[in-house]
């Protein structure tokens, strides 16, 4: 073990990891993120928090992460590149090490034209892959980008996102390759709707031995009606959602959808489940929450490893 | 070139409350090829501001004069035996020139008639598009001749984000995604194993983030 983190002590066993995540509020209230941890415990191994998803301002994902922590959650520090520069970035990473948070996910980030303020300045002075190197550096060499020594090195466990449904295709899994060079260790996807591509991104991942160097988690997300079936085909980039899938969600009459979107939802996990080098599932329930511990229970993922 | 477009009448009109003689100065450069400040353009503008301040019942004289162009000191020379005569000087050159029209006649305002956007080059007649950010480190070797600083919108040397779609930019579906360009060249190059190595952090010192800058040769000084 490298790390103190539950998803690795999960990994090393064997085992099936579940993860999920925490949107912060739009506002200073801690409880907010106390009742959505409510409805995870004892669901999840881990827990992600969102750093100002699409752009748009929320409490930040560290200080909502220590509030799971205090709740005995293993929360997972979602952070993006930007926003922060590379001063920002690893003072963030060695604040996180401090304080206990045991794991990262590397991102991107949105543009900020997404968001509430498009007028700002973005950053971007690392990269996602960048990133990745820098916690891995911290951690396992002890040293700054700048070369200088790390006196007390911050010990995470690095993740990132890829996206099998983004573009050029062809080139996706050569991605996730130059995340795991730089260091990733687990991999949270995209939400998945078009399984026999993913399927397909699984079977590339698999010819280059990276699912052995890096947990792949498969991601996936209800839909709660056919309305925002239809909003995450046509208004959310790299994702994809095959048409079968919106008629399915337009079949069923209206107060009937979400519990169809959940069914949807359930049937994905267990067909991702088969697919060989599928280490564990990240169930992103945005503004749902409460529908996690349902979606587990029904994809036969409870009860989890309890933390020791 | 550098591209610029021009500000809307209405703000140039606002910039120029004040006053009533105005020497309007265009640029045969940059600004002529994309067509926001050259020669007809001055004419163009001076038409549309005589026009709005007939209208209002107000005066003005302009002077147009359109310079070979404002960032060398010969040129912007050239206007001295008569800047005297107008309150005002409103420049329709890059930003560059604007500022250096600016300096060498202190005791005037000078106004940008302009917005000065980008480094680009013309797809076609009335198109242009951005192609350099001016970092000072050029990597168009490593990258199949394609920027990944000034066509990718995050600026990533390791793209492409989850974003990209169908070969387009998550920022807008007529923005061309950098990177797809970038892999699409790389394969036509037989270089696509370049794709594999991972470009490490950039030294943004030579690019705007490291203060303004400057360039001399010691070599051409006087």
């Amino acid at each position: 073990m490298k790390t103190r983190s539950n998803i690795e002590r999960i990994l090393e066993s064997g085992g099936f990891v579940v993860t999920s995540e925490c949107g912060p509020p739009r506002g200073a209230d801690s409880e907010v993120i106390r009742k959505k941890g409510n409805l995870l415990k004892g669901i999840v191994d881990a827990v992600n928090v969102t750093d100002n998803q699409t752009s748009v301002v929320r409490m930040s994902s560290f200080s909502a992460c220590i509030i799971l922590k205090e709740m005995g959650f293993d929360p997972i520090l979602q952070m993006v590149c930007r926003d922060r520069n590379r001063i920002a970035i690893q003072s963030d990473i060695l604040g996180a090490g401090a304080l206990g948070i045991n794991n990262i996910l590397c991102l991107s980030g949105d543009h900020q034209k997404f968001g509430d303020h498009p007028r700002a300045k973005n950053v971007f002075d690392i990269d996602s892959i960048q990133l990745i190197n820098t916690v891995k550096t911290l951690r396992d060499d002890g040293k700054f980008l700048g070369g200088e020594e790390v006196k007390g090195k911050p010990v995470l466990f690095i993740g990132a996102a890829e996206n099998p449904f983004a573009d050029p295709f062809e080139i996706r899994a050569a991605r996730l390759g130059k995340k795991v060079k730089a260091g990733c260790e687990f991999i949270q996807t995209q939400c998945i709707y078009n399984i026999e591509r993913f399927a397909k991104w699984m079977e590339m991942v698999r010819e280059r031995g990276l699912h052995e160097r890096c947990a792949i988690l498969g991601g996936v997300t209800p839909f709660k009606s056919v309305g925002m079936a239809k909003y995450m085909k046509n208004s959310v980039p790299g994702m994809d959602v095959p048409d079968e899938m919106i008629e399915r969600m337009r079949g069923v009459p209206k107060e009937k959808q979400s519990e169809e979107g959940i069914k949807i939802c359930v049937e994905t996990i267990q067909k991702v489940r088969e697919i060989p080098g599928v280490r564990g599932i990240h169930i992103m329930a945005i503004e749902w929450e409460e529908k996690v511990a349902e979606i587990a229970k029904a994809a036969g993922l409870l009860p989890r490893p309890q933390l020791t | 070139m550098i591209v610029a477009n021009r500000k809307t009448l209405e703000e140039i009109l606002g910039m120029l409350k004040p006053y009533k003689k105005v020497l309007l100065l265009g640029c045969n450069e940059c600004v002529t090829v994309c067509a926001a400040g050259g020669e007809r353009e001055v004419g163009v503008l001076a038409s549309e501001l005589r026009l709005a301040r007939a209208k209002d019942g107000q005066e003005i004289e302009i002077k147009e004069q359109t310079l070979e162009r404002q960032c060398d000191h010969e040129y912007i020379d050239q206007v001295r035996p008569f800047v005297g005569d107008y309150e005002v000087i409103l420049s329709m050159a890059c930003g560059a020139g604007i500022q250096y029209v600016a300096e060498k006649y202190r005791t005037k305002p000078v106004l940008p008639g302009v917005n000065t956007t980008f480094l680009g080059v013309t797809l076609e007649q009335g198109v242009w598009s951005e192609r350099c950010q001016g970092c000072g480190s050029c990597i168009l070797d490593q990258t199949g001749g394609i920027c990944p600083i000034a066509r990718c919108a995050k600026s990533l040397l390791n793209g492409p984000c989850g974003g990209s779609s169908n070969g387009k930019c998550e920022v807008d579906k007529e923005v061309d995604c950098g990177w797809q360009l970038i892999i699409d060249r790389l394969k036509e190059l037989g270089q696509l194993d370049r794709y594999e190595e991972i470009i490490p952090v950039k030294d943004w010192t030579t690019s705007r983030d490291g203060g303004p800058r400057k360039r001399i040769r010691e070599d051409l000084k006087l």
